[in-house]
């Protein structure tokens, strides 16, 4: 890999050590990648509060410099950290002190993250706290190279933003905030963003529950590669968006889409693929809508829920909203849980709303930072929970040990009044 | 009779081990539990089967970003493979197996997943890019 005078100024030092550090962890990267130089970079968005036992650990022994060191820059040296040298911000972490009580989620965890905050604050990190920076104050704009982690953000920035980002990890993101600097490769480069499947839905595509549900079909059909998505499409919105992209990356490995007509970087069906022939098109029919709706279903048998998880990815104000008009005037089961996750700054503005009071008073809670996901925590006692999400339908059944049903937001709402499962595919 | 694969050394180093196979993508975050050094994923055909100190042999990273974050954590914990041949290279599995510091080899001239079978004696010598397998099975 070749680096300018400046990277190689870092290289060597002359920024100091933790800076060297993070140039020795982008080159080994950079060379494992096979990516010819660095490019840069004003956008970091990683991971550095989220607590875990390892963490604990490095901090007991050496402080938030040794837990950034050995695990945001993969280095073994013992340095101070200075303040980033570009903006760099932390998604999703562990639960807050909201959480605080309502799950086993050790109250320790809690306090170290509230301590890395402080530390990670001050060395110019900024605490956005959620797995959807696009919502709250980091919204790359068209073709700006970005490091960021989180496989729902990524899929966002790329797709729907026209920005540009691989799949970075907790070191990459780490060494970039210090630096500037990420590997010139994978979605960075123009030739690599062009499709490389094309899918059309032959069922209309409307609506939350929908543009999930074909993200899930997309994914698994086309695993790491790039989607080009037609057919009946009704135009989506943010959150529709958001839960198609979370749900190819979960049950695929899409970092990039292409929606011709809508999406930034395909005009047209044509500069979706580059100007390249089209491949034969993969058809999304009733048949395969129904085969993904039994996967995500697959997993549950007991229809006795006691917990509704919304807001994976983080909700919108939108969705916050339209939960609130549902759950107005009605009360909980007895013993089932409602909550949904949402980026605090949201929170802020949806408690203004009245619309945090609202879905407090039916007994459901709004809460922040985290999701039961990452933190490995649910109400205690939960053997069944409901979600909206693809996403969270694919992973915490593993994660948790417990059944999961998945489907509409008024499927979850009235899992949540009656204590039962009731949905179907409609 | 050994079979050799060549390929690109992507984290230097020499191990000699026992194979372990996935013919499926690996999950880090979600997928592997760093403490016991398991595969965790339910509907994974390796569901529960340890990879720690062997050479684990599969076709790449799917998943979350937490990939590299939690095979880091298996070198921290003790559980982490021997070493690494892998198909398919993408930022998950590159840096990941940067930070897990074993010796690691991708880009290969022939197919490891379906060459190499599970129990397997293997060499991955990343500093030349060879994998040497000497089969178990008949």
């Amino acid at each position: 890999m070749r680096l300018n005078d400046d990277e190689k100024a870092m290289l060597d030092g002359a920024e100091g050590p933790a800076v060297a550090a993070a140039m020795d962890l982008l080159v080994r990267y950079g060379e494992a990648l096979g990516a010819d130089r660095l490019c840069d970079t004003r956008n970091v968005a990683g991971t550095m509060t989220q607590p875990s036992p390892v963490k604990a650990s490095l901090v007991r022994a050496g402080g938030w410099a040794k837990a950034y060191a050995v695990l945001n820059l993969d280095s073994d040296g013992d340095f101070e950290i200075p303040h980033m040298r570009v903006p760099t911000c932390q998604l999703q972490q562990g639960f807050g002190d909201d959480a605080l009580g309502l799950t086993p989620y050790p109250p320790a965890m809690i306090e170290l993250q509230s301590d890395a905050e402080s530390f990670y604050g001050n060395h110019g990190v900024t605490i956005l706290a959620t797995c959807t920076p696009y919502q709250v104050g980091n919204l790359p704009v068209r073709g700006e190279h970005c490091a960021w982690m989180e496989s729902s953000a990524v899929v966002y920035a790329n797709s729907v933003l026209g920005a540009r980002t691989n799949c970075e990890g907790t070191a990459s993101t780490g060494a970039a905030g210090l630096t500037g600097k990420i590997p010139c490769w994978g979605n960075h480069l123009s030739e690599n963003r062009h499709g490389t499947h094309l899918i059309e839905a032959a069922v209309p595509v409307d609506g939350f529950l929908e543009w999930g549900m074909f993200g899930y079909f997309v994914g698994e059909t086309v695993q790491e590669s790039r989607p080009v998505v037609t057919g009946d499409l009704h135009r989506p919105d943010l959150a529709d968006l958001k839960h198609f992209g979370a749900a190819t990356a979960s049950s695929g490995g899409v970092e990039l889409y292409h929606v011709p007509g809508l999406t930034p970087e395909a005009p047209t069906l044509d500069a979706a693929f580059g100007g390249r022939a089209w491949p034969e098109p993969i058809r999304y029919g009733r048949r395969e809508r129904r085969a993904v709706y039994e996967t995500l279903n697959a997993q549950g048998d007991r229809t006795d829920v006691d917990f509704v998880l919304l807001g994976c990815p983080h909700a919108s104000l939108d969705q916050i909203a339209a939960a609130a008009r549902m759950l107005a005037g009605r009360t909980l089961y007895p013993g089932t849980e409602l909550w949904i996750m949402t980026p605090r700054a949201l929170r802020t503005v949806a408690d203004r709303n009245g619309y945090t009071e609202i879905i407090t008073r039916a007994g459901g809670r709004v809460l922040t930072d985290s999701c039961p996901a990452m933190s490995k925590a649910a109400p205690p006692g939960t053997r069944v929970f409901a979600t909206d999400s693809a996403k969270q339908a694919h992973y915490l059944p593993a994660i948790l040990g417990i059944e999961a049903w998945f489907g509409s937001l008024e499927d979850c709402v009235d899992a949540a009044v009656t204590g039962r499962w009731r949905g179907g595919l409609r | 009779m050994t079979i050799t694969l060549t390929g690109r050394g992507i984290v230097p180093g020499r191990a000699t081990g026992e194979a372990l196979v996935s013919h499926e993508t690996i999950s880090g975050w979600g997928g592997i539990d760093p403490e016991s050094g398991t595969i965790i994923e339910r509907r994974h055909e390796l569901y529960g089967v340890r990879f720690t100190g062997k050479v684990l042999v599969f076709p790449g990273a799917k998943g979350s970003s937490g990939w590299s974050g939690f095979f880091q954590a298996t070198r921290l914990l003790g559980t982490a493979p021997l070493a690494m041949v892998f198909t398919t290279l993408s930022t998950k599995s590159a840096l990941g197996a940067v930070v897990t510091r074993v010796p690691t080899i991708t880009d290969l001239d022939r197919d490891p997943v379906t060459l190499i079978h599970t129990g397997d004696r293997v060499t991955v010598d990343a500093d030349r890019g060879i994998v040497t397998v000497t089969p178990t099975h008949v």
